[in-house]
């Protein structure tokens, strides 16, 4: 990794929660083919996938046929309503990524269809790609060596130079040891994964990625995403198997891991799914893309109108590539979104239009789960203040958790958040475990160490 | 059950040392493994699901109680084997080939083991051949089968004929299970069963067991 300035964060860039709007935010980003992100309008960020089918040499001309019919068929359907701009999201599947020149082949595909949507129609447009974090496949996985690493940073490379415009991931650090304390509820162990391995390795990733970018002038370093921690902790939640409370303070605590990606360069927009995105853009002032009601083709969220409230891409998360009856499913959740933004754009083309919708996407979901209560602009700004506050990524992840739980005893003390009496257990349980935690985290990495040591790869974290 | 009540609670509580130890002060007082398990044991986990089912419990509870009553079953396993009593159902579990996805598969595998089931898992990204192994080498009585990717799906039907080419496919009942999978998907591919969620999949593990005995 080369030298870099890194940024610390101490102050909020979005200072007024009246100012945390959707479509825009203090640094917006010019990129791809003339798109401007964040700074004044929300547009689509559209993401697709294959229908069930194996991935062999055989079948590849079949999965290119498929993307060569997605781009077709969404980029018409954007010229039919007239979209403006629209970033389309290349999110690799994993055997696209162990054979790093099946992603660059596809990434060029998909941009020599924006590029002639851009000749033709002027349509501004950026592509975001997106390989898949495959380090994970040893136990204990190896992060910053070996061969899934070494492919891994061949697929960012190929796909920077295939044409991507902005460089994204999904990254795992961390989530060997977080999957069996969340399965557990052993907050301890949620803690360092979330504030000590995660941050360690993300800082680490997105300084490999900042290099791979400035390599490739034009590719931006976007963000990252919580998706395998936080999402999976919602998820869960949504099943019944993990407390909602539970769940909504990991978000909150993932804010900081996720943050370490703009604290090595990346300028957004972070990754749809990443849900502690406003987060983000009220410490960085970068744009975010979100998904909600329109990426239930995904997977549930209760977070359907209130995730848009700050949104700057609006996302569908990942849809299939099979036939509706108005056209297949990526082009139909093209025209889904394209009104979505629509409606959002005009309400911010009338005086106080954009607050006023911000504010009844917010009050639409804000109560109804601890999940949606600590993603409203109010709750934003009080996480994102805890973590300016705090020092090092383990004092910042305990603030944020700690910034949530008074969030969610707040609202059941004013009668607005119900929750059962099994999850009014777990807030206090989850309290009195992170007042338990020690102050500093060489001694949390001590204690982790017995119970969780053979899950992760020491030096794979600088420890 | 009042004389084992202490092995009771402790479970129920998902605590193993009180577990471990409630175990042992009633072998030393003369109590055979399999009245611990049948009594009391047993019991508890039923319990534990009960509690589960009606939404009084979330998996950290689940999971803490399968653990206790693991360490339970270390002090007993042997003792059985030695009397050459049978020990529970084997089940190899597995994320399919392809496929990274490990946290479904392993609450799966947890809820299995907490629930007295022997479970072999195979980890992710397993190719078909290593589940032909699996089957060959342990003989379990049930292969689960996990993929939460729609291109990695089709690796299940790969497995079930790899299981079938080796001659293997009518020794073990195979279930499948992920976010893009189907019953009519298990179905399409000759599976014996899927389940939507993990909670599910135990009670197929016993249907599908149940069935098998009958049939035998």
């Amino acid at each position: 990794m080369s030298e870099r300035a890194v940024r610390k964060y101490s102050t909020l860039a979005i200072q007024n929660q009246d100012q945390l709007l959707y479509g825009v935010c203090p640094h917006p980003l010019e990129c791809g083919l003339g798109l401007v992100i964040g700074g004044g309008s929300v547009f689509p960020e559209v993401n697709f996938t294959l229908p069930p089918m194996n991935m062999t040499d055989e079948t590849w001309p079949e999965v290119v046929a498929h993307y060569e019919q997605m781009a077709e068929q969404i980029l018409r359907r954007v010229a039919s309503l007239a979209v403006p701009g629209i970033v389309l999201e290349f999110e690799l599947l994993p055997p696209m990524t162990e054979r790093p020149e099946w992603g660059a082949e596809l990434t060029a595909l998909l941009k020599r269809h924006l590029q002639a949507y851009y000749d033709k129609h002027h349509l501004a447009a950026a592509l975001r790609v997106t390989p898949t974090d495959i380090r994970d496949r040893l136990k204990p996985p190896l992060m910053r060596t070996g061969q899934a690493w070494e492919r891994l940073n061949r697929s960012l490379e190929l796909c920077a130079e295939a044409g991507a415009d902005i460089l994204s991931i999904e990254s795992i650090g961390g989530k060997e040891v977080h999957d069996q304390a969340l399965m557990y509820g052993d907050f301890p162990g949620i803690v360092f994964a979330l504030g000590v391995l995660a941050p360690r390795d993300m800082s680490w990733l997105w300084g490999e990625m900042g290099d791979i970018c400035a390599r490739h002038p034009g590719v931006v370093p976007g963000g990252d995403s919580a998706c395998g921690f936080a999402n999976t902790a919602m998820q869960l939640a949504h099943q019944k198997m993990l407390p909602e409370v539970l769940a909504a303070v990991v978000r909150a605590m993932s804010a900081v891991r996720s943050l370490a990606a703009f604290e090595q360069g990346a300028v957004g927009p972070s990754k749809d799914c990443a849900y502690e995105g406003p987060v983000m853009k009220v410490i960085t002032g970068y744009p975010i893309s979100m998904e909600g009601k329109s990426a239930s083709c995904a997977h549930f969220s209760p977070l359907g109108n209130i995730a848009a409230a700050m949104c700057d891409l609006w996302s569908n998360e990942s849809v299939q590539n099979v036939r509706l009856l108005s056209g297949n499913a990526p082009e139909v959740f093209t025209e889904l979104l394209t009104y979505d933004c629509r409606l959002m754009n005009t309400a911010a083309a009338s005086e106080g239009g954009a607050l006023q919708m911000r504010n009844w996407m917010t009050v639409s979901d804000e109560w109804l789960s601890p999940q949606a209560a600590v993603l409203s602009p109010d709750a934003t700004m009080k996480i994102a203040t805890a973590i300016v506050g705090a020092d090092t990524p383990y004092h910042r992840t305990l603030a944020a958790g700690r910034a949530a739980v008074e969030i969610l005893k707040s609202g059941v003390a004013q009668e607005k958040l119900h929750l059962s009496r099994k999850e009014q257990q777990w807030l206090t349980r989850i309290e009195d475990a992170l007042d338990a935690l020690p102050k500093e985290e060489e001694a949390l990495i001590h204690d982790m160490e017995a119970q969780y040591g053979s899950l992760y790869d020491k030096q794979s974290y600088g420890l | 059950m009042a004389q084992f009540k202490d092995l009771y609670d402790a479970i129920l509580n998902g605590d193993a040392k009180k577990v471990h130890a409630a175990t042992q002060a009633a072998l030393e007082a003369g109590a055979e493994p399999m009245t611990l398990i049948s009594e009391s044991m047993v019991p508890a986990m039923d319990e534990v699901g009960r509690l589960f089912e009606e939404e009084e419990y979330f998996v950290p509870e689940l999971l803490l109680a399968g653990r206790a009553m693991k360490s339970a079953m270390e002090l007993l396993r042997p003792l059985m084997t030695a009397a050459g009593e049978k020990l529970s159902a084997k089940v190899v579990i597995g994320t399919v080939k392809g496929d990274l996805h490990d946290i479904g598969k392993n609450i799966v595998a947890s809820m299995l083991e907490g629930s007295g089931f022997d479970v072999i898992d195979l980890g992710i990204d397993v190719a078909p051949e290593k589940f032909v192994s699996a089957v060959t080498e342990q003989e379990p009585r049930i292969v689960c089968m996990s993929a939460l990717l729609t291109v990695t799906m089709p690796a299940m039907k790969t497995t079930i004929d790899a299981l079938k080419t080796a001659g293997l496919r009518t020794r073990v009942k195979v279930m499948i299970g992920g976010a893009p999978v189907t019953m009519q998907y298990a179905k399409e591919i000759g599976a014996d069963g899927y389940s939507e969620n993990a909670s599910g999949a135990v009670g197929l593990v016993r249907n599908l067991l149940a069935g098998a005995r009958n049939s035998e």
